[in-house]
């Protein structure tokens, strides 16, 4: 700790940071532009100027920049300095020479950094007279507008997307005062992090185009703290409400999940809430009357990994714990049965996001990152700094410096190891990287584990770099295991947890070890059921006639299981409840079909990756007679989501505290509701004018701690029910510091969700069965996802529809030619009438088949571990223009 | 003695000296002279003695700049020596004269300045569009590895070093020399935080000293004919000569190596031959663009860092534009300001901003339209973009002229105020 | 099938020459880093071709395996990289601060009568691209301009037209 004063008033902080993000951890207002707390400084603004004087003595003093100045101990600095604030102005003034005056219909007014910062620093009047720049502007996509000439030349945009981000398509052109920060050419912006530009950018360069088409002022939409549900990250997100529909996904800080970003996923795939296919309440029935045919004992319900804590548990309520099956496909079950249950071992940890970035040795195995669990990809490229960083210490460069910590390190970063059966967005970064056909991979990743240690299990092969790799995870500070379940293999969570354990064993203490999860509940829903209780057997009583009466909660079955099965089995079934939000093929074959409410509508609980369990707070109601699916399964008309997640938390020694995750209402203050509404809100009275001039009540919500109004007092404290911080002079996002205990730091007050997991069990190696299927004739099949599409729900938002891609196998430019294939043709899998694109990419090995199945038009669990292609007739219906690769092999080069 | 180390072998109506020709006018005998047994930190210690600063502009010293080089086993062993060749100030010309004019003389500076911090590579950082010192200087070059001069184990030290020329895609602010060491990586020239300096973090990350042509060329004559001949050289307090220039309307406009310390009067009258006829000297830049004005009444001032420091300017490049009264003060340092607006790189707001809304202030002067508020905002733009506001020196290099302009020419501004 | 069904920006770029290959590889010895490469490859495409197209700019970022955006970055940072075609012989034309002490302006306008085009503009015939240049650091001869690699000093009317006529009548 060090002291400096600020203003005549000494303050204790952190010697490491610079003076701008301690004076903001201290709650002072200093404005700033081109700093941001995970991008560190680079001096170009100019805008956090303050006074610094060398000692007591010294009246003069001299203009520096905040975010540029250690807060060494002993410094002396003002912000309330004239010639300091004068300076402040006069920065301002210039930033805004050529900015419109376009705030009226710009989509960042009213929560624009800029117009804070401008009122701030005291400029309210325009001097300057004179020809203003002008630019002309990009298509950059689905997801995003392009306005240069709002600029400020903060190079913000630069900084996250290829700086942080690794982005390669986003740069800054020409220079002086026409410096410009686009695309070499108009066309899609390829990172699957754009969308933070939206909030990364002070004003509205970048803003969300999804939101344009359907805008609304921040201060109009109604929001609650949210969990999104686009992959099972749990990343934490605001969405916001107007007229009844979803407008907008903006990120929520969480310090341990996902900070400052989220995924393009996340932000652009809520769309579905919208859609004009959601499934509605049948009418002509007696919904009652149906229910109680499922209720004679005998139903089996089917949860689902999409499908809140409170539903699948509710649904297990129903059909008793024996009855309650896994709605993930059988491999799924397994692997994450396995999750689940290293998630409990002793040797060791699951990271956080943030402790993901602090791993300085990383092993991925065969989980594609960037397409399954887009955050931790963005995470892992962060981890790969922490070389860069522990250099700058040496060269005593402070980590904040970021030009000049880059600027030292160059190339060198801490190593990532890939094994990959194809290339990935992480290449870049890696240090090593296996490509080669699952098998291989899994036998490698084997090697790996017996050159770390001699007790795990023996695996034929030699491998030249596995003790080279042995070493670096050995001697690494904070070595890191990563794979997932998303990846299809069940052999990479076991290498993993190999690798993991040899560590454990060697280094004497617990090992991160990051498995993934595919959807935003399936660690959850798989802690709810019986290990043994897989769909298959599900479906295999229903075939046999068993089970008469089923109930599938939230799930598409055609997605978890042979086509000819689920179609079997659900033909068979006497009843067929299914509840839902939109329509899949198994709610076509439903006898009763009941709307379900989607994420936003509904007050749950998701467990995600890690086993960390996070509240997502209803934000808006559903208008169209959707419930909870705990709802429509409830006897008790009384039922309430917090007598449910009581019973939840009392079921099983797991779910301990998990009912505390929901503040009480007598912890807010004078025991109000928190409203969810901004005291901004406007046109309540006039809402339904068109309807009814009188004004609607509002609705009452009796179960949350929150409210559909904008009376009570905003959560000004407590991060569980931080919808939308705002602050006095600080109504763009960047007032979370105002929130946070210090920059970057936890939110005050705040929890950041519940481990649900116990690590008391002690675990052993796990040995990994040999692979009987490399006999079969045709190539290996190896599972690829594609960030846009993969998600079952996301892929029906519209914004995601317009950069997704058919489905493709991913082959070698060898094997192409001797099927004779070419890129873009359609080939046939095992002849049975499923059709993909070709795409010959250059780094996939021989051997290798990479499967994308699309929404789900490819019978996956039909086929084997190894596929046979045939060319077939060309039948596109997206193509693969979005497809971004690489690797993509191109005629001639 | 020798009283023009710098220029002893330049006659510009001929090539320049063959590498056979330079040596036998005591060419690379510094080399040799190191070679006998000079440790790295001998040539370091000794250029400090020199007193030698640099003649880029700052006038920092030479030896103790170099100083800051890590050295030792646990410091990165990839070192760079880069000369700064990009000569581009604004009325700034005498590292041509040097280059084109005797590159061995540069090569030789060179080698010391490497061998000093123990670089083996170095880089000539050389302006695209000086296309003739490119040849000479890539001849003088491969003249020099002919004869052992450069390459590997320079005669016999143990020493290795390769000269690579690098000719600039052309922006004033790689004179800069963090933002010099970005554009040589090929990226865009914005300017450096320092710290870290290039001595600890340069060129690739990695220790590097940036010198300037004239400031490197000062040192083959300090370790040719020893540092008591040096600072002999002199006539004030700083050592060794000075190349200085004039251009503008003088009788004899030219570049000429002086000793440090003649009056400005003796440069402008002896060497530049007076004003033209008919007109009167109403001001003059002393070394480059982006000094500050000084009028008639500092002609006697001596022309060393010191005492043009005292009269609010700097000695920078030694080059001085002289204003004549025929002149419009307002049209000349209009046309400097849209030099420097035009060559900002964009990186920092009050240079990227601010010169900008300057230069339309001065389009505004320069036809008669001038008005009472612009003129007041461009006195506050000398404040805003000055030392300490900016990321780099260029916007503070601007206000130089623009501040000492309207200060010593107000009536000239006030009369293209528009009524 | 149609040939663009995978979007790529690979098929606009053209080919390297033998020639340019060869002094980008040349270039690789002397640098590092292939960034640095990137800009000096930017160079060696123009000495060649006039000027940097998207055609060349992709080849270029195809065989160095650097980011096309990259290249455009620093392409239109430097004053000196064209990614506008340019005329057989390109006036650098210095009208900084000594140039137009002595007169350069007048310069200017000449040559804009002449040739009929002002900065930034190229003669109908092709022959002359009008391009202003910081300072040419040959102040004690102002006025001062370049027309290709060679350096024109103490520039009168009289002289430019000869200067002019000069380059007409090059092949």
């Amino acid at each position: 700790m060090a002291k400096v004063v600020i203003d005549g008033v000494e303050y204790e902080v952190n010697p490491d940071n610079n003076l701008l993000q301690e004076a903001l951890s201290k709650g002072l207002d200093l404005p700033y532009f081109c700093w941001h707390p995970c991008m560190g400084s680079v001096g170009a603004c100019r805008q956090c100027a303050v006074k610094q004087y060398r000692d007591s003595e010294d009246t003069k003093g001299s203009i520096v920049m905040a975010c540029m100045t250690p807060a060494t101990d002993g410094t002396m600095i003002s912000i309330d300095d004239e010639q300091a604030k004068d300076m402040r102005e006069r920065v301002i003034e210039s930033l805004m020479i050529s900015h419109p005056h376009d705030c009226p219909v710009c989509e960042e007014g009213g929560e624009c950094h800029l117009q804070d910062m401008t009122l701030m620093s005291g400029h309210n009047y325009r001097r300057y007279d004179k020809k203003k720049v002008t630019h002309r502007n990009q298509y950059l996509g689905p997801f995003i507008n392009h306005e240069m000439n709002r600029c400020i030349t903060c190079y913000r945009c630069v900084r996250f997307y290829d700086d942080y981000a690794g982005g390669t398509d986003l740069a800054a052109q020409a220079s002086h005062h026409h410096t410009y920060f686009g695309r070499y050419e108009e066309g899609v912006l390829e990172s699957e992090f754009s969308g933070n530009l939206v909030e990364v950018c002070p004003t509205g360069v970048f803003t969300d185009k999804a939101f344009s088409e359907h805008y609304s002022r921040k201060w109009d939409l109604q929001t609650a703290p949210s969990i999104c549900a686009g992959c099972g990250t749990g990343c934490n997100i605001t969405p916001g409400e107007r007229y009844g529909t979803l407008r907008r996904v903006v990120n929520r800080y969480n310090a341990e999940v996902n900070g400052y970003f989220i995924c393009d996923r996340g932000r652009f795939g809520f769309d579905y809430v919208n859609s004009a296919e959601r499934i509605r309440s049948p009418e002509d029935i007696d919904i009652t009357q149906e229910l109680e045919k499922f209720r004679d004992g005998d139903a089996i319900g089917i949860g689902s990994p999409r499908a809140s804590m409170e539903s699948n548990f509710a649904l297990r309520e129903f059909v008793g714990e024996s009855n309650f099956y896994s709605g993930l496909s059988d491999i799924d079950n397994e692997a994450i049965q396995l999750s689940l249950s290293l998630g409990q071992d002793s040797s060791f940890r699951s990271p956080s996001i943030k402790e993901i970035e602090a791993a300085d040795a990383v092993i991925i195995i065969g989980e594609d990152v960037t397409n399954t669990s887009p955050r931790l990809a963005l995470a892992l490229r962060q981890s790969v700094r922490n070389h860069a960083t522990e250099l700058a210490k040496q060269a005593q460069i402070p980590a904040w410096q970021d030009a000049a910590v880059r600027e030292l390190a160059q190339h060198e970063r801490s190593p990532l190891i890939l094994l990959t059966p194809y290339a990935t967005r992480l290449d870049d970064v890696a240090s090593d990287i296996l490509v080669a056909p699952p098998s291989e991979l899994v036998e490698a990743a084997g090697v790996i584990a017996s050159a770390i240690s001699e007790n795990a299990p023996k695996t034929d092969g030699k491998r030249d770099s596995a003790t080279q790799i042995a070493d670096v995870l050995l001697n690494a500070k904070r070595p890191l295991v990563v794979a997932g379940a998303s990846a299809g293999k069940i052999e990479y969570i076991q290498t993993a947890a190999n690798i993991a354990r040899a560590l454990s064993e060697k280094r004497n203490e617990t090992v991160d070890l990051c498995l993934t999860t595919p959807e935003v509940n399936s660690l959850g829903m798989a802690m709810l059921t019986n290990k043994e209780n897989s769909l298959g057997i599900a479906l295999n009583q229903i075939i046999q006639g068993d089970a008469r009466n089923v109930i599938v909660l939230e799930n598409d079955l055609y997605r978890r299981a042979p086509h000819s099965e689920v179609a079997k089995a659900l033909e068979k079934a006497e009843s067929l409840m299914v509840i839902d939000q939109l329509p899949t093929k198994t709610t076509e074959q439903a006898s009763l079909l009941l709307p379900a409410t989607a994420f936003s509508e509904h007050e749950a609980t998701y467990v995600n990756y890690e086993g960390r369990a996070q509240v997502s707070f209803q934000v808006h109601q559903n208008k169209i007679g959707a419930l909870p699916a705990w709802r429509w399964l409830s006897e008790n008309p009384k039922e309430s989501i917090s007598s449910l997640s009581e019973r939840l938390q009392q079921s099983s020694e797991a779910f301990k505290g998990i009912a505390e995750l929901r503040p009480e209402i007598s912890g807010t203050v004078s025991g109000m509701q928190v409203p969810r509404q901004s005291h901004r809100y406007s046109g309540r009275t006039a809402m339904r004018a068109n309807v009814n001039v009188h004004e609607p009540k509002q609705p009452v919500d009796s179960e949350s701690v929150l409210s559909f109004s904008m009376e009570g007092i905003p959560a000004a404290k407590d991060a569980t029910i931080l919808g939308a911080p705002w602050s006095p002079s600080w109504n763009s996002n960047q007032s979370i510091t105002k929130f946070q205990e210090e920059v970057s730091g936890d939110l005050k007050q705040g929890n950041t969700g519940k481990a649900l997991l116990n690590r008391d069990k002690s675990g052993s190696y796990l040995e990994i069965k040999a692979d009987t299927s490399s006999s079969n004739e045709g190539l290996e099949l190896a599972l690829a996802h594609q960030i846009f599409g993969s998600g079952e729900l996301s892929a029906k938002s519209a914004a995601i529809q317009k950069r997704m891609v058919d489905p493709y196998i991913g082959l070698s430019k060898e094997d192409a030619d001797s099927l004779g294939l070419k890129q873009g043709d359609s080939v046939s899998l095992d002849g049975n009438g499923n059709i993909a694109a070709v795409v010959i990419r250059n780094k996939i090995k021989a051997g290798t088949a990479a499967l994308y199945c699309g929404e789900n038009e490819i019978d996956y669990h039909a086929l084997g571990s190894s596929v046979v292609l045939t060319k077939a007739e060309n039948t596109f219906n997206r193509g693969i223009e979005n497809l971004i690769v690489s690797d993509l092999y191109e005629e001639g080069y | 003695m020798i009283e023009r180390p710098l220029t002893k072998n330049i006659d510009m109506t001929r090539p320049p000296l063959a590498i056979a020709d330079y040596e036998s006018n005591d060419g690379y005998q510094s080399i040799r002279n190191i070679a006998k047994g000079m440790s790295p930190s001998d040539v370091l210690q000794k250029t400090k003695d020199s007193g030698l600063k640099g003649r880029g502009g700052a006038g920092f010293p030479t030896g103790l700049k170099w100083s800051f080089v890590p050295q030792g086993d646990d410091t990165p062993k990839q070192k760079y020596f880069v000369v700064n060749a990009d000569e581009m100030e604004p009325g700034t010309f005498k590292d041509r004269l040097l280059m084109e004019g005797d590159p061995h003389l540069l090569l030789e500076g060179i080698i010391i300045g490497s061998f000093a911090i123990q670089a083996d590579t170095a880089y000539i950082f050389l302006r695209g569009e000086y296309k003739v010192a490119e040849q000479r200087l890539k001849k003088a070059i491969s003249e020099a590895y002919d004869k052992g001069l450069l390459g590997e184990n320079i005669l016999n030290t143990g020493f290795n070093l390769d000269i690579i020329v690098h000719t600039s895609a052309g922006r004033y602010i790689c004179g800069e020399e963090t933002a010099l060491l970005n554009a040589l990586e090929g990226k865009r020239a914005n300017p450096r935080s320092k710290p870290p300096f290039p001595q600890v973090s340069g060129l690739w990350g990695k220790p590097t000293i940036v010198n300037n042509v004239e400031t490197v060329c000062n040192l083959p004559g300090i370790f040719t004919y020893g540092i008591d001949w040096y600072q002999s050289l002199t006539k004030g307090k700083d050592h060794g000569t000075k190349l200085f220039g004039i251009s503008g309307k003088v009788k004899n406009p030219g570049c000429w190596e002086l000793p440090l310390g003649i009056t400005i009067r003796e440069l402008l009258e002896e060497h530049g031959g007076g004003m033209q006829d008919g007109l009167e000297l109403r001001g003059f830049l002393p070394g480059g663009g982006s000094t500050d004005f000084m009028l008639p009444e500092h002609l006697d001032l001596k022309f060393d860092y010191d005492d043009i420091a005292q009269a609010g300017s700097r000695l920078a490049t030694g080059t001085m534009i002289l204003l004549d009264d025929k002149t419009c003060p307002v049209g000349m340092i209009g046309n400097l300001m849209r030099f420097f607006a035009h060559e900002s790189c964009g990186f920092c707001t009050p240079c990227r901003d601010g010169l900008p809304w300057v230069v339309a202030i001065f389009d505004e002067f320069c036809k008669g339209q001038g008005t009472r508020k612009d003129l007041e905002i461009l006195h506050e733009h000398v404040e805003y973009m000055g030392p300490g506001r900016t990321f780099c020196a260029l916007a503070p290099g601007a206000t130089a002229p623009l501040g000492s302009g309207l200060r010593y020419f107000s009536e000239d501004f006030e009369k293209l105020i528009k009524d | 099938m149609s040939e663009n069904l995978i979007a790529s920006t690979a098929s606009k770029a053209r080919r390297l020459t033998d020639e340019e290959i060869h002094e980008i590889e040349h270039e690789m010895e002397l640098y590092p880093d292939k960034r640095a490469v990137g800009l000096e490859a930017l160079k060696i495409v123009q000495k060649h071709q006039g000027w940097v197209s998207d055609e060349s700019m992709l080849a270029i970022s195809k065989f160095l395996e650097i980011p096309v955006s990259d290249l455009e970055s620093v392409a239109t940072f430097f004053n000196l990289v064209y990614r506008q075609p340019v005329g057989e012989n390109v006036i650098l034309f210095c009208n900084s601060v000594s140039c137009w002490v002595m007169g350069c302006e007048s310069m200017r306008s000449h040559i804009n009568e002449e040739l009929g085009i002002d900065f930034g503009q190229t003669s109908e015939d092709g022959k002359f691209t009008f391009l202003p240049v910081p300072c040419l650091g040959d102040c004690d001869k102002a006025p001062v301009m370049m027309v290709g690699d060679d350096l024109h000093r103490n520039l009168t009317q009289e002289k430019i037209n000869d200067i002019i006529l000069s380059y007409k009548e090059r092949k």
